[in-house]
């Protein structure tokens, strides 16, 4: 056995050994399936799980959990207002191609305190590390003042959330995690990624899908008015129409 | 009451929104105006996207004015060859309306235009108004307040266009492009602003075009009727931004708005009545100039693309 086949079998079984010492995750979500319909005020969704340690429970395990929930991207223009002869208007745009509908972490503890800027920015853990790839060419100095007008935006809007302390680690083994989604949430595939940080490196990571959908009589106005655009309006006039004539019948008899 | 609004995309106070129309209502039965003016700023503050609280709010302006019009027409207050001319001005105005829309949506500044436009209005709307109730409380506060000679002539401007018709109902011989132009600026207004353009109407008609009064208010009706209808239409085959979960609550609180409006028009000194309604406009004015002109509640906006 030559030098080099003998370091790749001490490497494989070195990787081999190491990859049986990691911890592995297993996540579970409360809802798969979210439906938007009448009454729909948000939906408060269960994150949980187990970390389990191939050193057996409660071992060397010293984990931070980060829960990144993250919506459908799609690409949107930021407008910055600017006041022109007086009156406040928008003046400057930026694109970003690929900006996230939903996004909210959750973690054991603040994220600085977990994991170095590095890793956090490589993971996306964090609002001002959600990646929107910029489009168009204006200086970086710009886009940073773009995308953090972007993230306060939706901060407000509760569809940008960070929450640090909101992953409750209990045993060393289970993990919980909640997070509100608001009403104005986008309809469309969300991506929970759990990740298990010890020593300021992940050490473990799971994908969970969450799938929002508009269903009931909800969904099938929003259906009804993109595909037969026409009928809604017809339907829409018919409403008013009819309440309006309802309303002139209930007086006359007043 | 939590309601999701599905075209708004988002979970509003349904009691807010019925009383909201409610109010639109009583002013309708109050003073025969149809309150679109005041449903889509106050819409918009509650968080509404301003394009779907426009284009609902026309449809149920459409809503608020049928009864007005069967009512006008009952007693033969609907002159329908000039409310026709004008119901035609006003489509194409809807259209022109529509054009603007999407042009200046993509420029970016569609809600500063809105805004501006509804700055102009409403503080002008609102101090007419106010002078009018001072005056009526307190005579002779503001000066001269005897009833003036309403001219009766129409404006000379009109009468220099070419192409006379008559329209008996009216007791007119003028060009119909005058009303045809009337009817464009408003029905431009519908389709931007969500207002069925009565205030604006009912002074044009009468001191421009020099209408006979008892058919004023059913021929803007009548034109506003049909303009709001065409406008609910092109909302929802341009911007496919007509709410039917909200244009439902706001007709269900404006049909029932209306009753009260009736009773309390019949108890309540008018004057103060007049009085409530300026402030209100004026506050909404104020607080849209206030958003324009010193500190816009966000600097920056997201649309999608």
């Amino acid at each position: 056995m030559s030098l080099a086949a003998r370091l790749v079998v001490v490497l494989v079984a070195w990787a081999a050994l190491t990859a049986q010492r990691e911890p592995v995750l297993v996540p579970e979500v409360s809802q798969s399936l979210i439906e938007v319909r009448q009454g729909f005020t948000g939906a408060r969704l269960l994150l949980y799980g187990a970390v389990i340690d191939p050193e057996g429970a409660g071992g060397s395990g010293d984990y931070d959990i980060v829960v990144v929930l993250k919506g459908p991207t799609e690409p949107v223009r930021i407008r910055e207002k600017a006041r022109i002869a007086g009156i406040w208007m928008n003046a400057q745009d930026s694109d970003f191609r690929s900006a996230p509908s939903f996004f909210a972490v959750a973690s054991s503890r603040p994220i600085g305190d977990i994991v170095d800027e590095r890793t956090a920015a490589i993971y996306e853990l964090g609002t001002e590390f959600i990646q929107l790839s910029p489009s168009g060419t204006i200086d970086p100095e710009e886009q940073a003042r773009f995308a953090r007008g972007l993230v306060e935006l939706r901060r407000k809007q509760g569809l940008y959330q960070e929450n640090p302390g909101g992953v409750r680690i209990s045993e060393k083994v289970l993990y919980q995690a909640r997070i509100d989604l608001p009403s104005n949430v986008t309809t469309g595939r969300y991506t929970a990624e759990t990740f298990a940080i010890a020593r300021g490196r992940v050490v473990a990571s799971a994908t969970a899908r969450i799938e929002v959908v508009k269903a009931g009589l909800e969904g099938q106005v929003v259906t009804a008015s993109q595909r037969f655009a026409f009928f809604y309006g017809l339907g829409a006039i018919a409403l008013s129409l009819g309440m309006g004539w309802l309303a002139g019948r209930l007086f006359a008899r007043g | 009451m939590d309601v999701y609004l599905p075209i708004a995309n988002l979970s509003v106070n349904g009691l807010y929104i019925v009383l909201l129309g409610g109010l639109t209502g009583i002013l309708s039965g109050l003073f025969g105006v149809g309150g679109g003016f005041l449903t889509t700023p106050l819409l918009i503050f509650y968080g509404i996207p301003p394009t779907v609280a426009a284009a609902s709010a026309a449809t149920q302006v459409t809503g608020a004015s049928v009864s007005g019009v069967l009512a006008h027409s009952r007693r033969k207050g609907v002159d329908y060859r000039m409310g026709g001319v004008m119901v035609a001005g006003g489509m194409v105005g809807a259209l022109i309306g529509a054009g603007l829309f999407s042009l200046l949506q993509r420029a970016g500044q569609i809600d500063v235009v809105i805004s501006v436009l509804y700055v102009l209005m409403l503080g002008s709307i609102g101090s007419l108004m106010m002078r009018e109730a001072i005056e009526a409380l307190r005579p002779g506060l503001l000066g001269k307040a005897g009833p003036r000679v309403k001219k009766r002539r129409h404006h000379p401007l009109v009468a220099s266009l070419p192409y006379r018709w008559r329209f008996y109902a009216s007791g007119l011989y003028i060009s119909p492009l005058a009303p045809l132009l009337l009817g464009m600026g408003v029905g431009v207004l519908t389709m931007l602003l969500g207002v069925g353009g009565g205030f604006l109407l009912v002074p044009a008609m009468l001191y421009i075009l020099g209408m006979s009064g008892n058919v004023v208010v059913g021929t803007s009706l009548y034109q506003i009727l049909f303009v709001t209808m065409v406008t609910t239409m092109t909302h929802a085959l341009t911007t496919r931004a007509v709410d039917l979960v909200l244009a439902g609550l706001l007709l269900l609180g404006s049909v029932l708005g209306a009753q009260f409006g009736t009773q309390i028009a019949m108890k309540a000194r008018p004057e103060y009545l007049r009085l409530a309604l300026a402030t209100l406009v004026l506050l909404i004015a104020l607080r849209m100039l206030y958003g324009l002109g010193v500190a816009p509640d966000e600097i920056y906006t997201v649309e999608r693309l």
